[in-house]
């Protein structure tokens, strides 16, 4: 003990570090992966690895172009490459996916400082750029050879009031047409009690979108609510995309706000609008109000007085 | 003479209207998504710019202070009039492609800006100029834009198509493009203007000197910084 340091707080540190978080969420995410391998075939594969890739190398130039140290080893890039890659279809040509990661992470993700100071999710915004760009590739959902009739055409959410309930089995194992991470909610759910048990992310969020979209969906009588929950890209938003750290609110109760948030929103724009964006423009609109929730609900310090 | 060139070259980069003083975005972002229709908004602008800072300089003594601002909206609609009937004559599709805008230059607010901040103050030659360079200065902004705009939103260049279809960023010729596109000009001039060891003032290049600016702001935009 030669020498003695004086810091600041915090003083109790964990051994978690954003690549072990990243990495857990890498896990999560390959139940989703293979469902999809399965459900869409081998080329599924060859998007995810481009597509991670493709955010990697962004990363890495963007940092070598402006001299900054080289933070690819943290593995965000790497879960939002995959992320981007789950939100398009099986036959999206491979050069509009890229367009998509540069865009996420250069414009939403580098630009504006790197990993914690983006303002929305890098993936999201991705997705939303190759949707308005590229609308008629993006919304070309691959129909699997395995699906069912009332299933084998476009998405399930634009035949929602010709589905019963005997079409829940197909809709819960993804077998139906879709984009590549979302359709299979089994896989889904099995990552997000992955990522729950190992304490990478909180239940609220995902559990307040769920219950809220499904409140809000009977509310506005939309047809088959429960169904409609099962089809789109609800799951895949809810688990992994609204949980994102940096885009996300601090405490519990903002946390609560956020996911109900994003559940009225998904509903309202599901029912009233005929979009197919509503689970990415719901999550990036509740994104662009957390530093207000964060404001809204910190707590008082322990003794504190409030100012007047 | 140098004066006047001075004058002139502060509407093009150190003052330009719309990255600098950010008047007359609306335009700028609606317009941008032909190179046609932003050249066309251009020439537009700088016309009836020239002429209102010329004409309004010209009465500058006569307009009484009080009903300053509806005497300028009444030049300034004379010439956008002009422009208009001219344009709806002569160059139809011109005239379509633009609609509602062209008639909105009798609100612009560099039109008026500089009505109020500069030619209601200084000689009809520095009016002249300072109306030709913020003209040309707009002019150049809107052109640019609507350069990368067209081209890689539409993949055409003034109706050529120059990228094969299929090959196009849709995004950029909608409005979240027109945004991206304005906030990157904006950082690309900011950026060069630093680089030349001048910084800019970030308030509404306010230059500080109270007594002959109009823009009312009674020096509070000094002491904000």
């Amino acid at each position: 003990m030669s020498e003695l340091y004086v810091s600041s707080s915090p003083h109790i540190r964990s051994g978690r570090t954003t690549q072990k978080i990243m990495l857990d969420v890498i896990i999560a995410l390959m139940p989703a992966l293979i469902a999809s391998v399965l459900i869409f075939g081998p080329r599924t594969l060859l998007l995810t690895a481009v597509s991670a890739a493709a955010c990697v190398a962004c990363e890495a130039l963007w940092e070598k172009l402006m001299k900054k140290p080289c933070t690819v080893s943290d593995l965000s890039a790497t879960v939002t490459g995959i992320l981007i890659a789950f939100n398009v279809p099986a036959g999206m040509p491979v050069w509009e996916l890229i367009v998509g990661d540069v865009v996420a992470i250069i414009v939403v993700k580098m630009l504006f400082g790197g990993l914690g100071c983006n303002f929305i999710n890098p993936a999201m915004v991705g997705r939303v750029a190759m949707f308005l760009s590229f609308t008629a590739d993006m919304t070309n959902y691959a129909i699997p050879s395995k699906a069912v009739d009332a299933l084998s055409s476009a998405t399930p959410l634009s035949v929602m009031d010709k589905l019963t309930w005997s079409d829940f089995p197909a809709l819960f194992l993804g077998v139906h047409g879709g984009v590549l991470g979302e359709t299979c909610a089994l896989a889904l759910i099995i990552g997000g009690v992955y990522l729950v048990a190992r304490k990478v992310i909180k239940p609220i969020i995902p559990l307040a979108y769920l219950g809220s979209c499904l409140l809000f969906s009977c509310l506005f009588g939309g047809e088959q609510p429960v169904l409609s929950l099962f089809s789109g890209g609800v799951f895949l938003g809810a688990i992994f995309m609204a949980t994102d750290y940096v885009t996300s609110p601090f405490t519990n109760k903002g946390k609560l706000i956020f996911g109900i948030g994003c559940g009225f929103l998904t509903a309202a724009i599901r029912i009233f609008s005929n979009s197919a964006g509503g689970v990415s423009f719901s999550i990036l609109l509740m994104n662009l109000l957390v530093p207000y929730i964060n404001s809204l609900t910190m707590p008082k310090p322990l003794g504190g007085v409030s100012e007047k | 003479m140098k004066r006047k060139f001075e004058i002139f070259k502060n509407g093009l980069f150190k003052e330009n209207p719309v990255l600098i003083l950010t008047l007359g975005c609306c335009s700028v972002l609606a317009i941008s998504v032909t190179v046609l229709g932003g050249l066309g908004m251009g020439i537009a602008l700088t016309f009836v710019l020239v002429c209102s800072n010329v004409v309004i300089s010209l009465l500058r003594n006569i307009i009484p202070g009080k009903v300053r601002i509806p005497c300028y909206i009444v030049v300034v609609a004379a010439f956008v009039t002009l422009v208009e009937m001219v344009t709806e004559a002569y160059m139809k599709e011109l005239y379509d492609t633009m609609g509602v805008f062209l008639a909105l230059i009798v609100v612009n607010c560099i039109v008026l800006g500089r009505a109020e901040m500069f030619a209601s103050k200084n000689s009809v030659g520095d009016s002249f100029f300072d109306g030709l360079g913020m003209g040309l200065g707009y002019t150049m902004v809107i052109t640019a834009i609507s350069i990368v705009r067209e081209l890689l939103g539409s993949g055409t260049l003034l109706g050529v198509r120059i990228i094969p279809e299929g090959y196009q960023l849709g995004i950029l010729s909608q409005t979240p493009g027109g945004f991206f596109c304005f906030g990157c000009a904006m950082a690309i001039l900011i950026a060069s203007l630093n680089k030349k060891g001048k910084k800019i003032d970030k308030s509404t290049g306010c230059g500080h000197d109270c007594g002959s600016c109009g823009l009312g702001c009674a020096g509070r935009g000094g002491e904000s910084k």
